[in-house]
Parts: C-alpha cells; structure tokens; sequence
C-alpha cells in the first residue's frame, strides 16, 4: 500500500518550480498505521491511569511530572534512534550520561556557573561519542564491542570522579530551571527541550542529506558506498550524534535531580533501545521513525507512573515493560507482512 | 533381467522463489559409480538443484526416486541419511573446531550416548584422510589453521565419514592449485571405482573431458541437455547449450565510424594480485567498450578496481587526464564514474527506499542547501531522469523494490544519468531482466553513449557484448586475451578464446 499520488505533471523537465509535496507525503502509509496503533496504546494507558487513579494520575503535576521523566530518557532514545538506524548500536549511553552529569558538577566546573555545566555536559558526551565513532568507523570495530567497553570505562571513570559520592549542584540559575517558576504555561522547561530535541531529530532525519545517508547506510551499507558515500564518516557522525544526545540529557537530569551521581543513567541504554524498537526501529537498519521512538518513551514512563501511582513494585514493571516489547515486535511483524 | 534403476532419478522438478523461477521442470538421471557433470551458467539453476538434491530446499512439484523408489527429501539429515553428501563451494566447516570435531560434527562417536570419544573420533578421521591421500594433516589441528586446498579434504572427509553413495561437488576445483586437482581427481576416481556417484559442478570444460562421464546442461532453470557424453561432445555444443538464446535479441545500430576524441577513460597497467594481470584500457566519449570472459575470469573484478571499490596492486585509472586516488570510491564518482553492480539487489540498490531517493542518493547536494533536502526539487529530478529512461511506472515514489528487474536497473542508470556521470561502468546490466525488457535496456545504453557516455560493459553473455560493444577485450583466467573491434568477432570466435584450454601452467 502506498499514498495516493499525485497525477504526473509535465513540468519535470523545465524549470516550472513545482508544488512542494505535503509534509505527510512520502511516509509510507505503515509507518502511519504503526504510529497510529502506538498513540492508540498510549490512549489506553492514560484511560487505565484515569480509572484506577482519577484524582492522582490526570493531575496537571503528575503530567508534568510523567513528561519530565520523559525528557531525560526521551533525548537519550533520539540519538539512539538515529544510531540504530544506521545498523549500529550505543550500549554506553547510560555510562555517558552518568560521566558527563558527574563530570559537569564537580566541584571545580560549578565554578563556572550555568555556561560551564552545560558545556561540560555536552563536550563530555560529544568526546565520549567521538571515541565511539572513532573506533567504529576508522578502527572497524563491531558496535557492540566499542560501545560496550566506552560503557565500562565511562561507568568506572564517573566513580572514579566522584568517589561514589553525590555531587550536590549549587548553582542556583541550574536549579530554578528545574522550579515550578520557570514553567512556561504549564510546561516544563526539561519538556521543552525534549520537545525541541524530538522536532529537530525528527527534521535532521527526514528533511536532510545527513538524514537520508543515515537511513542508506542502515538499509544497505554496500549500496550506499558504492553510490558515493563516504559511509565511514557518516557512522562517525552518528555516534557523535548520539553522544551529544547523552550530553543534553545528562545536563536535564542534572536539573532535575540538583545532583550528578556515578549511577545516574542507570540501564538508560536498555531503555533507549527497547523504545526504539517498540516505536517500529528496525535493529537491523534502515528504518525508523523518531516519533515512533518518542511514543515509545511515553509509553514506558507512562506505565511506570501508573504503575507507582497503584504501589505496584518495580519488579512488576519490569515485567510488563518486558512484555510489551515482545507484544509489541510481534504486532508489527503481523502489520509488516500484511501490508 | 531388469535393467537396474538409476541410483537416483530427479523428474519434473520445479522451485520458485518470490519473482523467480528458479527451477522449472528439471530431470537428471545418475548412474551409481559415474561422474555426472552439471553445466550451467551463473542463475541457470545449479545451486537450486543441488539444494533440492541435499534437502535444504523441498521442491514445488517433481519426484525424486532413489533406488527406484519414491523419497522426500524434507531436510539435509533426511538426504544424509540415504547415503547423499553434499560438498558446497562455500566450506561449511567450523573454523574454531579441530579437524575430527568437523569430521565428525553432528554424528560423533560416543560413550554411554552423550559422552565424546574423542580418540575414536580421532582415528577415525585419520584413517578417512590417509584414504584421501592427506594423512599429513592432524586430526587435532583447528580447521582454520588449514589452506583452502585442506579445508577442502576435509570437507570431503566429513562426507566420506556417513556411508555415502552419491556425492555432490560444487565447484571443488575453483581453490585448488593444478596438482591439488589431480589429487582431487585420484579421490574422485577412486570414489567411482568403489561404486558411489558423483554430481561434479565446474566451469572449467577440460576438467569435464578428464573426468566426467556425462553431462547435464542447465539454462534458466531448465535442463537443456541430459546425459550427454563428456568426453566426446564438441565444445561448441557445449557451450551453445549453456549460453543459446531461445530469443533474437535486437541490437541497436552502431556509429559507422568510431568516436572521434580523446579517451575520457584511460587504464594503464592496472592490477590485482590473484585477480586479473596488468592491462590498459581507454575509452572515449560515445563509445562501449565490453569485457567478454567466463564467471571468474576477473570481469567484475576489473569493474569494481576501477571504480576504486578494490584497491589495486599495480597501475592508474585516468579520467578526463586526472588520475584517480586508488581504491576510493568517492574520488571515482567526483571524477565522474558510475558504476552499475552485478547484484543489483546487495550492491546498488536501497530496497527500502522509493525510485526517488534511490535516483538521487548520489547527487543529493544538487537540491540541498546546507544539508536541507529541497524535496521538491529531488522529485522532479528524479521524474526527469527516470522518464527520460522510460522507467515504469511513471511514478518515482514508488518503492523500488516493487519494480520489475529492467526497471530497478533503469533506476540504477538514472542515478548515475542525473549525477552527470561521464563513464558508464556496467556489470551484468540485464541479469534477472527478462526478454522483452533487455532490448530496451540495450536501446537505453546505445542512446546513452550516442549522447556522449563512455560505457564499459561486463556480460557473460557473449551475445550481449558482441551486439552491443564498439570494441571487445576477452578475458580468460585473469588475462585480456584478445582485443578487437566487435564487428570483427563472433561468438564462437569469443567461446574458444573464453574456454578453451588452461591457463598457462
């Protein structure tokens, strides 16, 4: 099944400029099934939230709540997005966010204020990411492997950094962002920068050159080099992609939390990949979307608020949340071989 | 007296993949204790067949008799089991296991049912390889420690070690060197001598006179010829089978005169070790230059080295007077190189992606600004490029995966039509297109060059090189061989200079 199309038009070979197609257009129709079916999940949830919990889960603090926790994670999910799109895999984007959250408040860097937390978050993720990409595409190291031991000595270097303690942030314009006071009708500042990282995530991949040679080297490297692109670089950009995403995000949790902690971003890259894939991500490349990723990451957060909000203990969610990942991957092979 | 069963007959058998038949009504005979050779080209069926033969592939419809009797074969132990023993091309050995472990995999000798006795195992396989003539290799030692040519004894060991009666080989001289072969050929004699069949697969026609008794044919899923006689069937015939068109193609006319110019593509000395051996090349501008030669010959080999996806050994490709950077694709197609693979599927396609951004994914900075894709822009170039080809349907958003094989190839030259390239590089460009479509391929690449492309052609077709090139270089084993304008050739002149006789040895 595709869209309708429009009918030819004979302007293709002057310089009549043409119609710009709409915005929906090109997205295959399964994509938007697919979408569909994940905001009809999410449905569910906030009507399972709004039964069993009225008062407490349909709470405009609770929502706020529910969205912020999305927001740390959410980012996480978009660079992981882009990455496993590409074919490849980030397992160390929890031990980043931990380093660069712990690296950006010690002691030393909240000298520097608001500017020199932030800064240190991002460099920290960008240089943890560009290690990555180093040794994936010049050093032809399998994703896993490189990513895996970046998790390892990111997690070590943290504690390392922190002697296992909690770096108390006293920056006070840090702070403030995290404050009822600085909501924008309502909504979050952590919200919003999620909003804009999904926006931006979502235009890079689609509307972009850099967007089109991800998905190309996802979906079929060999063609893709052989059409001219210089697939190495690109897989060097996408892990620094996915390490600046760690660095954005482990400057909101340092917002949220007043704090930065070796265990911060704990399993992050379970749950990054897990709503990647629920969101239609195929593991294998070449395909995925960004809001399929961001849904994902709200419907995680959603059932572990309902689940905290009903005292169900967290082993509990971590069933569930095991069982939709296979619900979920099933439906989708149903609904891929059907259409 | 009956007269006694085939060992195996295989009748009516057909296989279908999605979009391909791959197989369609074949029958083969084997005598028990005879060589029964399997000719065919690349996609003729051979690899299908054998599948079927091993049980790694259930047929659509067909009867397989074994010893007179009616079998299925649902899987390879099911084969196994009745005495037939496969050798692919692909070693199927385990590289981290010793020779005995290999030998033995799947029906090791054991103690009490589940304990491994390793010692037996041992003797065993050495005993196999002594009878193979290779006693010199250790049971212990680990598979990938061992030279092709050992792995291959091996291979042959494990099929030795079930109690076989038929066994099939798949190309097993493509990695051996000359007196390797003999050994191969001692094995294979004796094996006969003993009674048990052999289904020999090769290219190489002389290794088929040495050993073979009789010969199957196939071409496109058909066997053309049963049971010929090896040793006495001319080798035209052979080939004419192999390669016989049941179709005229229509060839688009030729300039009278060659382009006048200067080589817009130029190859001096250009090689790979163990691949092809220095040769020069020059193109001009509205001319198609093919490469004629055998699966292995080096053809594609040749393509993609100038292309920069292999590195060379020795030599330089020039375009337009620059000389490219060795083995770099990118500096190729900033020259102004494209290449058209042989697997269009693996290698130039993105089967997720629509015609249009397959068309534009080399040229994508033409409708973008600082990386922002002007979509725009990008269809209508594509539509432009794709119907300037005649790509159906009219409709560039379409998946290319849903296009049939001449139309994915089309999309493929419309990526390189709209990159502005200057030299075609073309490998296999109508394989999977089926009869109707290739005319228009060939019409498309004619006006192509007419309009001042320079294009190399690869084709193991000998009838397409012929009908389409200005000028021919045959390759055989690696060596240009013979380089002559088209018109001065035929294609039996072409066969005998591709197959006849071995390589200097």
């Amino acid at each position: 099944m595709t869209q309708p199309v429009s009918p030819p038009r004979d302007s293709s070979t002057d310089k009549v400029p043409q119609a710009r197609p709409p915005a929906w257009r090109g997205l295959p129709a399964r994509a938007d099934v697919r979408t569909l079916s994940l905001l009809g999940v999410l449905a569910a949830l906030i009507l399972i939230g709004g039964i069993t919990k009225p008062d407490e889960f349909l709470d405009s603090r609770n929502l706020q709540l529910v969205l912020t926790q999305a927001s740390v994670i959410g980012v996480v999910t978009v660079g992981m997005t882009f990455v496993i799109i590409s074919g490849g895999i980030d397992l160390s984007v929890g031990a980043i966010v931990a380093l660069a959250s712990v690296w950006a408040t010690t002691v030393a860097t909240q000298e520097y204020g608001f500017a020199g937390i932030l800064f240190t978050a991002v460099i920290v993720g960008v240089g943890c990411g560009l290690v990555n990409g180093v040794l994936i595409a010049y050093g032809a190291m399998v994703p896993f492997i490189a990513t895996l031991a970046m998790l390892a000595s990111a997690r070590g270097l943290a504690l390392q950094i922190t002697d296992g303690k909690t770096q108390i942030v006293t920056v006070p314009s840090v702070l403030d962002l995290g404050e009822r006071d600085a909501y924008v009708l309502g909504v979050p500042p952590l919200v919003m920068v999620f909003a804009v990282v999904t926006v931006i995530g979502w235009l890079v991949l689609n509307r972009t050159t850099f967007g089109r040679r991800t998905v190309a080297v996802g979906g079929n490297p060999e063609a893709a080099r052989l059409a001219g692109i210089d697939v190495r670089r690109q897989r060097l950009y996408l892990y620094l992609l996915s390490g600046l995403c760690c660095g954005i995000a482990a400057f909101l949790l340092i917002v949220l939390a007043g704090s930065g902690q070796n265990t911060n971003g704990n399993l992050y890259e379970l749950d990054a990949i897990a709503a990647a894939i629920i969101g239609g991500t195929l593991l294998t490349g070449g395909r995925g979307t960004i809001v399929g990723s961001v849904l994902g990451v709200l419907i995680f957060t959603t059932i572990t608020n309902i689940f905290a909000l009903n005292n169900l203990q967290s082993d509990v969610q971590q069933i569930a949340k095991g069982a939709i990942i296979v619900a979920a991957v099933l439906v989708q092979r149903r609904t891929a071989s059907t259409t | 007296m009956a007269p006694e069963p085939p060992l195996l007959s295989m009748s009516g058998i057909t296989k279908s993949f999605p979009g391909v038949r791959a197989l369609d009504g074949v029958d083969l005979d084997v005598q028990a204790g005879e060589v029964h050779c399997l000719l065919g080209q690349n996609g003729a069926g051979k690899s299908t067949l054998i599948k079927v033969l091993a049980g790694a592939h259930q047929p659509d419809t067909g009867t397989i008799r074994w010893r007179g009797e009616e079998v299925t074969l649902r899987s390879p132990i099911a084969a196994m089991r009745l005495g037939i023993a496969t050798i692919y091309q692909e070693l199927d050995l385990v590289e981290h296991l010793s020779v005995a472990e290999n030998v033995h995999l799947g029906h090791e000798p054991t103690a009490a049912g589940f304990v491994v006795r390793g010692k037996a195992a041992k003797a065993s396989t050495a005993a196999l390889l002594k009878r193979l003539g290779h006693a010199e290799i250790d049971p212990a030692r680990l598979v990938g420690e061992l030279s092709a040519a050992q792995q291959q004894i091996v291979s042959m060991a494990r099929a030795l070690s079930h109690d076989v009666r038929l066994i099939v080989m798949d190309e097993p001289s493509a990695a051996l060197d000359p007196d390797e072969v003999d050994n191969l050929f001692r094995i294979v004699g004796d094996l006969t001598a003993a009674g048990v069949a052999v289904v020999y697969i090769s290219h190489r026609l002389e290794e088929i006179r040495r050993i073979g008794d009789r010969v199957t044919v196939l071409k496109d899923g058909r066997a053309v010829a049963n049971g010929l006689p090896a040793k006495s069937t001319p080798t035209r015939e052979v080939v004419a089978l192999m390669t016989g068109r049941n179709v005229e193609y229509v060839f688009p006319g030729r300039p009278v005169s060659p382009p006048p110019g200067e080589p817009v593509l130029t190859v001096r000395g250009l090689s790979r070790q163990g691949e092809f051996e220095p040769f020069d090349l020059d193109v001009r501008p509205g001319e198609i230059v093919g490469l004629a030669g055998l699966v292995g010959s080096g053809r594609s080999e040749i393509l993609e080295t100038v292309y920069g996806a292999r590195k060379p050994t020795t030599g330089q490709v020039r375009v337009g007077g620059k000389a490219l950077k060795p083995g770099s694709v990118r500096a190729a197609v900033r020259a102004g190189l494209g290449l058209a693979p042989e697997e269009r599927k693996a290698q130039g396609l993105l089967m997720l992606e629509s015609v249009t951004r397959n068309v534009s994914v080399s040229s994508m900075s033409r409708f973008s600004r600082a990386g922002w894709i002007d979509r725009g822009a990008e269809l209508g170039a594509a539509r432009a490029a794709t119907r300037e080809l005649s790509l159906r349907p009219d409709n560039p958003s379409v998946p290319v995966r849903t296009l049939s094989g001449g139309n994915q190839q089309k999309a493929v030259l419309a990526r390189w039509l709209l990159r502005g390239c200057k030299v075609l590089l073309l490998d296999e460009p109508t394989r999977g297109v089926d009869v109707g479509a290739r005319a228009e391929l060939y019409a498309v690449i004619r006006r192509l060059a007419d309009e001042g492309l320079a294009v190399l052609l690869v084709s193991s077709e000998v009838p397409e090189v012929l009908g389409l090139a200005d000028r021919v270089l045959v390759l055989r084993e690696g060596r240009v061989v013979h380089t002559a304008p088209a018109r001065e050739l035929d294609e039996h002149r072409v066969l005998d200079l591709v197959m006849e006789g071995s390589p200097a040895s």
